[in-house]
């Protein structure tokens, strides 16, 4: 990361205001209003529009093996998220992800 | 006057919100792992932690940070995870409205996934509580999550200066997100959108400063909200 101390600390400030606006909408300025069905339903799907792209090109081409596919890698995110989708735990997901990872580091020296 | 039923509220809140322990200690603690390995100092790990305290948002930012990406599309990143706050803010509206401006203005800054879910679970079971005792019940949860999110970050941190880059800790985020995917999966118009979300991120990857991302959120978005009404409309939606 090529951050300044200063624009570490901006970031973090604007994302907390932007986020505590978000929060306050409507529990401190809009109140008890009905949101429209339709902004719901596009709501609901903000994580997984977001994280499922930001991870993509992580797995498939990782900053650290300078942007080649890396078979421990690929194999530790296919068992983080076959097991995150099967048991929907989050802890069994990253351990089965970090010791998949460690393991075919190991195996493949 | 109603204060020790405020009391047993918040105890009743607190007990309630003392398993999610699990889940947000191991979380803040990777979170202060992969903040110092992307380069941030104790301080600013703790900033973030205890400014932001929204879990998927801040691995978000930190990706971006990490990519050095402008800081308004950082922002942009952030917010759209966080998005579905806004929802939830409008869920405990009609719960918690009327408490004083101060309450609210705390309960707003400390809002997240847990303390929404079983908040909003809990008014709806007993419409007999007050608003106070709807706050206080909230605020009980909060108190048992957010200090073990805060200390499991301050160990993450500590601990992550420690760790040899050998240990490929460049994948904890990758993991991360995908230990946070692999659960948030549980409908059919979730997969689409993750799917387009894959899809549109890798096509509209050449897009500067990761602007593909946002391109890509806002298809994964309109997928999944088109697939759930076609499954409204053929009554397979539950």
């Amino acid at each position: 990361m090529d951050m300044t101390s200063g624009e570490i600390w901006l970031t973090i400030a604007l994302v907390g205001i932007g986020t505590y606006l978000v929060r306050f909408s409507f529990i401190g300025i809009i109140g008890d209003r009905e949101m429209p069905e339709w902004v719901l339903r596009h709501l609901r799907y903000t994580p997984v529009a977001v994280l499922p792209g930001l991870v993509a090109p992580l797995v498939l081409w990782p900053a650290a093996t300078q942007g080649q596919p890396d078979p421990a890698r690929l194999a530790a995110a296919c068992a983080a998220f076959v097991v995150g989708y099967f048991s929907k735990n989050f802890i069994w997901s990253a351990a089965a992800g970090i010791g998949t990872l460690f393991l075919m580091l190991w195996v493949l020296g | 006057m109603t204060t020790t039923s405020s009391k047993s509220q918040f105890l009743h809140g607190l007990r309630t919100g003392l398993p999610f322990i699990l889940v947000a200690g191991p979380f803040s603690l990777l979170f202060g792992v992969v903040a110092t390995e992307a380069g941030l100092n104790l301080l600013e790990v703790m900033g973030f932690t205890s400014i932001v305290i929204a879990g998927a948002a801040q691995f978000a930012a930190l990706q971006q940070m990490s990519d050095n990406a402008p800081v308004i599309v950082i922002l942009a990143t952030a917010l759209a995870v966080n998005l579905r706050m806004a929802m939830y803010s409008a869920a405990l509206a009609p719960h918690i409205g009327k408490a004083p401006l101060w309450q609210r203005a705390l309960a707003s800054f400390f809002l997240f996934d847990q303390n929404y879910a079983v908040g909003v679970l809990e008014f709806e079971k007993r419409p007999d509580m007050t608003p106070q005792e709807k706050i206080s019940f909230y605020f009980g949860i909060t108190c048992a999550i957010v200090p073990a999110w805060i200390t499991g970050t301050y160990i993450g941190a500590v601990v992550g200066t420690a760790i040899p880059p050998e240990y490929a800790l460049d994948f904890a985020l990758p993991i991360t997100f995908l230990s946070m995917i692999g659960p948030a999966l549980r409908t059919p118009a979730h997969i689409a959108a993750a799917f387009v979300s894959v899809l549109a991120a890798l096509i509209f990857a050449f897009l500067p400063y990761n602007m593909g991302l946002m391109v890509a959120a806002i298809l994964a978005m309109m997928t999944g909200a088109q697939v759930e009404t076609w499954l409204i409309a053929r009554g397979k939606w539950s």
